[in-house]
């Protein structure tokens, strides 16, 4: 079971606290009825899915009940940090995302 | 490739078993091959197998990172059943439930498919008008599937308690006769071993680490820790890291990994004739014939790699299972995994081309991929020699996340696969 601190009520919790929200910093389309099926796809459907950073979405919910953004590691469980909505995606001092490592191996003609 | 046989027993009781070869070779992989496939589970190494079988495609590799049957086809608690909702499902479901019974001969191997039933519990109204509707689609399809009342649902499964005083109290079942159980890690051997006998390279130990790509984009090998492997063709197959292999070729998946638990008890005399799950409660069990409970749990709420998974999910299914089965409270639990499942939004499979010329994929089967192994495996062949699905499962493709044509067995069948 994992220990998330909440930016909001600024301690650790049981995990059983917390619900999962998905992917951060995903942003809806502003003109959603104007965008094409493929951006739609794009925003609703695909995703990194990576194996090492991942920036997520949490709400506390049995809690203070806001949302909140935190960056962990998908391999470790580890989390890095956690971070309140709306505020930047942070960088993480030492780590690379995944996809950025995909870029830098080379061997991975575009 | 000596056929397995009770007189190759006999001839080896004879002389020490010192006749037995090895069941598939491991060689150095060629410069090129006409076909790769990335993942060596049941699925892949079944594609391999369908490939030589039936397309007439013999110079394939398939790639596996670890071991056969060390991910999720050795992780899984060995459940087969064809009593989907929508036919999309049903189709593929159903087309490999027909194929494991018959398998331990088509492969000359025993993978041990056992049709000792699989059992539903229902718990409240909406379980019951839901299953109810499963029976019925079913039935109109031509796949088994009946209903049960409390008092049958004990007949079936002794053990089961319906008393109305039970926590999770029961007022009904769907059965189904056919679905049953199977070893899954003879399943992988199984494969691999036929495979190998018609020529396919199964390479153990290598990690892919990159897909290169022509001027035009399409695709022309791998690059391994074993040195870069040219491919005509490549087809991803690798559960819960198909995301990772795709994004080296720039494709993006619907797709989210997260660990999957299950544990099994310490062996006991036969107690539990057939598998029973139970979707509102979430547990799943069944009894191998070592005697262990073979039991599912739930899969944690967050993506993750990491094969293993919260202690607060298999505490949940167990106290699940100590409700449904007074019997079962002194068991002791013996071992506990998690494997890495890839879900798709709608929790149905995808199965097509992607929008990298010669690029295939086969993924998202998520919680339930065990037993759509050999009907998967069969299509997927079918995918990779023809280059377009075949017609059972031209639902399966990756575009329906585009057009909007999703199969929504994610609200059909609660939350058990």
């Amino acid at each position: 079971m994992l220990l998330i601190y909440c930016p909001y009520c600024e301690e650790e919790r049981s995990e059983l606290e917390f619900r999962h929200g998905g992917d951060a910093h995903i942003a809806r389309p502003t003109n959603m009825a104007d965008i094409t099926d493929e951006e739609f796809q794009e925003f609703f459907f695909l995703r990194d899915n990576p194996k090492g950073l991942i920036f997520e979405r949490w709400r506390h919910i049995h809690g203070c009940g806001r949302f909140f953004n935190a960056a962990r590691d998908t391999v470790s469980d580890k989390f890095y940090m956690s971070y309140k909505a709306g505020q930047p995606k942070p960088d993480v001092p030492g780590v690379t995302s995944a996809a950025a490592t995909n870029e830098n191996t080379g061997g991975n003609a575009k | 490739m000596r056929k397995y046989s009770v007189f190759a027993v006999a001839r080896e009781a004879m002389r020490g078993h010192k006749g037995w070869e090895a069941q598939w070779t491991s060689p150095e992989p060629r410069k090129e091959y006409d076909v790769i496939i990335v993942g060596g589970g049941g699925h892949g190494l079944g594609a391999a197998y369908y490939l030589a079988k039936e397309h007439g495609i013999t110079n394939i590799a398939v790639i596996e990172k670890g071991w056969l049957g060390g991910g999720n086809t050795g992780r899984n608690t060995t459940i087969i059943r064809s009593n989907y909702l929508y036919d999309e499902s049903m189709d593929i479901y159903e087309h490999s439930l027909k194929l494991w019974e018959g398998l331990s001969q088509d492969l000359n191997y025993n993978v041990m498919y056992s049709p000792r039933g699989v059992m539903m519990l229902s718990h409240n109204v909406h379980d019951k008008q839901s299953f109810q509707r499963h029976v019925h689609a079913n039935r109109l399809y031509g796949i088994d599937n009946e209903w049960l009342t409390p008092q049958q649902a004990k007949d079936f499964v002794p053990v089961l308690d319906i008393s109305a005083s039970a926590r999770y109290p029961i007022n009904g079942a769907a059965l189904q006769r056919r679905g049953g159980t199977a070893r899954h890690d003879a399943v992988a051997w199984g494969y691999a071993r036929a495979a190998s006998d018609r020529g396919v390279h199964v390479i153990q130990n290598c990690e892919v680490k990159g897909i290169r790509r022509g001027p035009d984009g399409a695709v022309t090998g791998v690059e391994t820790s074993k040195g870069f492997i040219g491919a005509k063709k490549v087809a991803v197959s690798a559960s819960g890291h198909n995301s990772v292999i795709l994004s080296m070729a720039d494709v993006k998946l619907p797709l989210h990994s997260v660990p999957l638990q299950a544990l099994v008890s310490e062996p006991m005399k036969p107690i539990f004739p057939c598998v029973v799950m139970s979707n509102s409660v979430h547990a799943y069990i069944s009894q191998s014939d070592k005697g262990e409970l073979v039991i599912g749990a739930g899969t944690d709420q967050y993506n993750s790699y990491s094969q293993t998974g919260g202690l607060q999910i298999i505490t949940h299914t167990l106290d699940a299972i100590c409700e449904l089965f007074p019997m079962f409270r002194r068991v002791k639990m013996m071992r506990q995994w998690g494997g890495i499942t890839d879900n798709t939004p709608d929790r149905s499979a995808i199965q097509g081309v992607t929008p990298v010329k010669n690029l295939f994929v086969n993924c998202g089967w998520g919680t339930g991929g065990f037993k759509a192994t050999p009907g998967s495996a069969h299509l997927f062949a079918h995918l990779i020699a023809k280059g377009e699905p075949h017609r059972l499962a031209a639902g399966l493709t990756l575009d329906r996340f585009r057009t909007g044509r999703l199969i929504d067995e994610a609200a059909a069948a609660a939350v058990a696969h």
